[in-house]
């Protein structure tokens, strides 16, 4: 029903008041509905011919729970973020970021990448505009790093679903294998392993797209936009992951996850990461997953793990990166990636 | 004639992209010719990093998210 909302503000383009009362009317509902998240899943589950407490029972409250409130929360995170991105683009980012060769190039990028808005089906064009630039080969892997793996998406759910402390401790292990695999991988000097063509355009010239000016109301819309545009294309991956999260929560029983990911074994992190990297889905469909694994008493490290190899690598997105990296490169940077997550798997399961 | 051109690696807001210049095009009764360039080499060239990009006669006048339309009016009449 709120998406339907959304679809008509497009048509009409509403501006000044019209666009802020409708605004503030959609927070209202968003409010009230989020209210009604329990009682709603308790709701559906009793049409079902289920016993509640049964396993079947727990599963089914847990994805009609998670599934309204996530997409709830996605769509304000989005929307939120969407209009504060607004402020950055990837040519400015490139600006701050060219030929930023000191230490302190890293963790900028790191964090231009949180911020900065870029879709995967365009990393390839950025990636060329980032070389081509001059933006060092390590600064841009930071960047491209950080992106998925502390993006907004994931933080806020993990922040609203598993709480504060967690999602914190997320963000600042997240960020920094983003700068270190950065800058190791900007000390391997790497440049002769990017592909022959690629390598050639370090001369290119560089056109630039005269400053685009937005007002409030112009802002306002591009966060809607990315509302229609992100949904569309992730709520099945969302809709997935809680379907699995359902069944980790309803089925598996806590013997056996305490026993798989308990951290006591030095190979559960490993393993971890070996199931997660060829897994692909997105940041949000990723949380529900967790929020079921630790439910269930698996260990810290060992889950955060998972979730950072699920997110951060990702065969779609090497496949596309194939056009502008060769094999050895793109070997290399997973290598270096999975590093650094399983070495943050293992400082969780050992700290806590 | 004006030579449009629509960079980006065939996403579904660049194919929107093309469309609204063609439709933008049309409605203006302009005689323009559109191309959609694809290849990543040639939109890196170009200079496009974020996509979809739009440039008239060679002039890079948009790059990222879908234009506004008055805007994209402006560029094919000016």
């Amino acid at each position: 029903m709120n998406l339907k909302a959304l679809f008509l503000f497009k048509e009409t383009r509403a501006n000044g008041w019209v666009l802020y009362s409708a605004l503030s009317l959609a927070a209202l509902v968003w409010i009230a509905l989020y209210q009604q998240l329990i009682p709603f899943s308790e709701w559906i589950v009793s049409l079902f011919p289920i016993e509640r407490q049964s396993h079947t029972g727990e599963a089914f409250a847990f994805f009609f729970y998670d599934t309204p409130k996530i997409l709830l929360l996605l769509t304000l995170i989005i929307f939120i973020t969407g209009v504060l991105r607004s402020w950055f683009t990837p040519e400015k980012t490139r600006a701050i970021l060219a030929g930023k060769r000191q230490i302190l190039g890293y963790p900028i990028a790191a964090a231009l990448g949180v911020v900065t808005p870029f879709c995967s089906c365009s990393s390839v064009p950025l990636f060329i505009g980032f070389v081509a630039a001059g933006v060092p080969l390590g600064v841009t892997f930071s960047f491209l790093i950080a992106g998925p793996m502390v993006g907004p998406v994931g933080l806020g759910l993990l922040f609203a679903l598993v709480g504060w402390k967690i999602a914190t401790l997320y963000l600042v292990f997240g960020f920094s294998i983003a700068v270190i695999a950065g800058w190791v991988l900007g000390k391997l000097k790497l440049e002769r392993y990017l592909q022959d063509w690629v390598q050639e355009l370090n001369t290119a010239p560089i056109n630039t797209v005269p400053d685009q000016s937005y007002s409030m109301t112009d802002r306002l819309h591009m966060g809607l936009d990315q509302v229609r545009e992100i949904l569309s294309k992730v709520w099945i991956w969302v809709v997935l992951g809680i379907a699995i999260g359902a069944v980790i929560h309803g089925y598996v029983p806590e013997s056996v996850m305490l026993q798989i990911m308990s951290g006591d074994d030095w190979w559960s992190v490993p393993a971890a990461v070996v199931v997660g990297v060829p897994m692909y889905t997105n940041a949000a469909g990723a949380v529900p997953i967790v929020e079921a694994l630790l439910g269930k008493g698996a260990a810290l490290g060992t889950t955060l793990a998972f979730m950072m190899s699920i997110i951060a690598l990702s065969l779609p997105e090497m496949i596309i990166l194939k056009q502008v990296l060769t094999y050895r490169l793109i070997a290399i940077f997973i290598a270096v990636v999975s590093l650094g997550i399983l070495a943050v798997g293992y400082l969780f399961n050992i700290l806590l | 004639m004006k030579q449009v051109k629509v960079y980006g690696p065939g996403c579904k807001r660049c194919d929107t992209a093309h469309q609204m210049v063609v439709d933008a095009g049309n409605a203006l009764n302009l005689e323009i010719n559109v191309e959609k360039v694809t290849d990543p080499r040639q939109i890196a060239m170009a200079g496009v990093i974020s996509t979809p990009g739009i440039s008239v006669d060679g002039k890079l006048v948009h790059a990222g998210g879908l234009p506004d339309e008055t805007k994209l009016k402006s560029w094919l009449t000016a």
